[in-house]
């Protein structure tokens, strides 16, 4: 099934608290080296037919309106060329 | 007066903010969020609580509700609309209001009467305070801290746009102890603590919230219908 991927992160300036809880409990854990962590939200969207321009540009409508805040976040488009072959990343 | 106030799935304080409603000396008229009117209401209050779950973003599905095109589209020509703590994220969210509301900077969920100043008491939701009245309304929020960016925080102290500031503490983070906000107009007004629950001493810590609630007695009636 033709998949198209948008991440959605909080802009550099907004402060993360998710992500600092996070980068906080590395270090607890074991994991050093790690100086900063933000964390965001990854969105896949299965569509019946091919990724066509007409879809991403709707994409980015629906990215634009609902799944991120342009306030305090921003987002990437990208077309998941895996989804459907079976092929597993590691 | 009827004051309208919404029902999301998920709300929390709506029977509240229609309670507060009835002190103030109005009437409160229940609306749904599947609504596709605003059933002659002068006002509008959207209540606090976790609509729609807060899933994807605080207010972000409530803002597609029926009801809010109905309320936007109020609010554009004038009628008074208050959001109260998640009612301040769906305006936001609905871009009523600028800026954002994140999570609390110290990510703890905080509950506790909080002291504030009103800045600004030139809104149909605050024209019952003095100018500068500090008073004391309990805050609860988890995603309270108000967030913009530096031009738009400036226009918003410039234009007399900060209607309550926190004092004493800053409970969550909010850039310049922002507590609560209004648009250009001045009709649409966010807030993040809850005036509804600050209308009996029996319940709190006084009734210094009631003000937000007879405020709107200078309006004229079925002006925004």
């Amino acid at each position: 099934m033709p998949r198209v991927v948008v991440d959605v992160m909080p802009k550099p300036e907004i402060l993360d608290p998710q992500g600092k809880a996070v980068l906080g409990a590395l270090p607890r854990l074991g994991f050093v080296g790690v100086t900063d962590v933000r964390q965001g939200k990854r969105f896949e969207l299965e569509f019946a037919g091919e990724i066509t321009d007409a879809v991403l540009a709707e994409v980015h409508e629906m990215a634009e309106t609902l799944l991120s805040n342009p306030v305090i976040e921003y987002y990437t488009v990208h077309v998941d060329e895996q989804a459907g072959t079976g092929a597993v990343t590691a | 007066m009827k004051v309208g106030v919404v029902t999301f799935p998920g709300s929390l304080d709506d029977v509240d903010a229609q309670r507060a409603v009835g002190f103030g000396g109005n009437e409160a008229v229940a609306l749904w969020h599947g609504d596709h009117d605003l059933r002659g209401v002068d006002a509008v209050i959207l209540p606090g609580g976790f609509s729609y779950g807060d899933y994807l973003r605080c207010g972000a599905l409530s803002r597609f509700s029926p009801v809010m095109t109905e309320v936007i589209a109020a609010a554009e020509r004038g009628m008074p609309v208050l959001g109260i703590c998640n009612g301040f994220q769906v305006l936001c969210e609905s871009h009523l209001l600028p800026g954002a509301l994140i999570r609390n900077d110290h990510r703890k969920f905080v509950c506790r009467d909080q002291r504030l100043r009103i800045e600004n008491n030139r809104t149909p939701w605050t024209s019952a305070y003095a100018e500068g009245a500090e008073v004391t309304i309990v805050l609860k929020n988890g995603e309270g801290g108000f967030v913009a960016d530096e031009p738009t925080l400036d226009r918003l102290e410039g234009e007399g746009q900060v209607l309550a500031r926190y004092l004493d503490d800053n409970p969550n983070g909010s850039l310049r102890d922002i507590a609560g906000i209004t648009n250009a107009r001045g009709n649409v007004v966010g807030l993040m603590p809850h005036p509804e629950h600050a209308v009996e001493a029996l319940t709190g810590a006084g009734t210094d919230g009631l003000g937000f609630f007879t405020s709107l007695e200078g309006l004229v009636e079925g002006a925004f219908a």
